[in-house]
């Protein structure tokens, strides 16, 4: 596969009531953003186990994106409090392992943020393009 | 300082068991060899005669032991404590684990533990016999006629070369005098892994990881991992005890693994001293500690019972995840 082909698969997850209704608002507005981003629909950001990061590394994933609402803006209170906290430590971990930083991001979206929606996915697709293919963390047996 | 013996620890539990005081006695016993001493139950004062063990092998965390035990044996349990197993029986008694209530804990002080695997670098294999002087082993095998003598010194394991506390936080009675918080040097080699370039720690970890055989030894060892339900023991998982098929199966086993125990993990270096591969497992854990360390305060787990661990805990103002790798890029 030449480069010039290479499509990054992007994993989105993101929170129903802050991030999926940002996604729809840039849909609404017809912003573009690359048809690679397959997002998620999680009740909460903090619904995202660190267990469903890495299977989809496993399945395929180039990067994997958590979006939720701005801290304080949690519909649930204090979800997206944890998220910070976990994903924080999580990443960092992923790091020292030596995974690519890039490959995993979190970002807050309102549901009025439909440009930062789409600037945001823009902005995640190129870097991990920029990366290749997830080498270190791919499961063989997944490969189609 | 009166050093602690095993006739003492003997002594001590007899008179517990035969006063009523309590019914068994968790303690530790030998195993195949003199090295492999292995956590044990007795129940009775002759058993506890024969088989109680108390030397520099006894590097067991007997607290994990409560957990399944407790509310099964009637009458109260004598567990014997460690300093680093005390900050494991207060994190436990945290979440609530077993009922305080039904143990009675023996604080004692701990000059380190021995690591086999360094005695055998050091003697070789065909290990008959061990016996522990003051601060010397002496080990005799079976091509030598004298017995090697090593200082113990040399022969810790690497959780006590870098020991963190010799304090016991959690007893009922304490045999000895309680020894203070150390400072010690347990995140030097997390720094040093840190340094590296990505690539050069994906080599790393790639070497240590693809040893492992999935023998499941550090989750059942480890104090922290008490869940009756274990993730890994979902046979739809794809991961569940096999030796690994591929190089992700391993790195999600530990990732997860070392993620479920941050922030309860006491750093007790039972994962690393039960590998059967030798992997360095502590280092996962002790990223974890560091970092939580780094972002949200200095916080050891177990250290007071009742203390709310860092990653169920939030405050406004943590620090976002995307600015983790901008502060070290900048401190770099």
């Amino acid at each position: 596969m030449s480069m010039s082909e290479y499509k990054p698969l992007i994993v989105a997850f993101c929170c129903n009531w802050c991030s999926y209704a940002g996604a729809d608002l840039a849909g609404n507005n017809r912003l573009c953003y690359p048809a690679d981003v397959k997002i998620i629909r999680v009740p909460c950001s903090c619904r995202v186990n660190p267990m469903f990061i890495l299977r989809a590394f496993q399945r395929g994933a180039d990067g994997v994106i958590i979006c939720g609402c701005h801290p304080g803006d949690c519909h649930y209170t204090s979800g997206n409090y944890y998220t910070r906290r976990r994903m924080a430590t999580l990443f960092s971990m992923l790091d020292y392992l030596g995974i690519e930083k890039e490959r995993t991001r979190v970002e807050w979206v309102s549901a009025a943020e439909g440009a930062k929606f789409a600037a945001t996915m823009n902005d995640f697709v190129e870097t991990v393009a920029a990366l290749g293919e997830n080498k270190r963390l791919e499961d063989l047996r997944c490969k189609k | 300082m009166q050093k602690i013996t095993q006739p003492m620890l003997i002594d001590k539990a007899v008179s517990l068991l035969e006063n009523g005081t309590v019914s068994c006695v968790f303690g530790w016993q030998k195993g195949e060899f003199d090295y492999d001493i292995t956590p044990s139950v007795f129940k009775n004062a002759d058993d506890l005669k024969e088989n109680f063990v108390w030397n520099g092998f006894c590097g067991a965390n007997l607290s994990k032991y409560l957990v399944s035990k407790a509310d099964k044996i009637e009458g109260k349990i004598l567990v014997f404590l460690k300093p680093c197993d005390s900050y494991s029986f207060n994190q436990l008694l945290t979440e609530h684990r077993f009922d305080r209530e039904k143990v009675y804990a023996i604080g004692l002080p701990c000059d380190g533990m021995a690591d086999i695997s360094k005695v055998k670098k050091l003697c070789g294999d065909g290990i008959s016999a061990i016996a522990f002087g003051d601060d010397t082993i002496s080990v005799t095998t079976i091509y030598e006629d004298k017995p090697y003598e090593i200082a113990l010194k040399d022969v810790l394991l690497e959780r006590c070369e870098n020991c963190k506390s010799k304090k016991c936080v959690a007893y009922d009675e304490l045999l000895g005098e309680n020894g203070d918080v150390l400072d010690s040097n347990r995140f030097d080699e997390v720094a040093r892994i840190e340094a590296m370039t990505p690539d050069e720690r994906f080599a790393f970890w790639q070497n240590e990881l693809s040893r492992c055989i999935r023998c499941n030894a550090c989750r059942d060892a480890c104090p922290a991992c008490t869940c009756e339900k274990c993730v890994f023991d979902n046979s739809d998982s794809g991961v569940e005890n096999k030796a690994a098929a591929n190089s992700f199966e391993e790195k999600m086993f530990h990732i997860i693994r070392a993620f479920h125990v941050a922030g309860r993990c006491t750093d007790c270096g039972e994962c690393s001293r039960v590998c059967p591969q030798n992997i360095p497992l502590h280092l996962l854990n002790r990223k974890f500690i560091k970092d939580i360390n780094e972002f949200y305060g200095e916080y050891q787990a177990g250290a007071e019972a009742g203390s709310r661990a860092p990653l169920v805990d939030y405050t406004e103002e943590d620090i976002e995840p995307y600015d983790v790798f901008d502060r070290r890029d900048i401190d770099a």
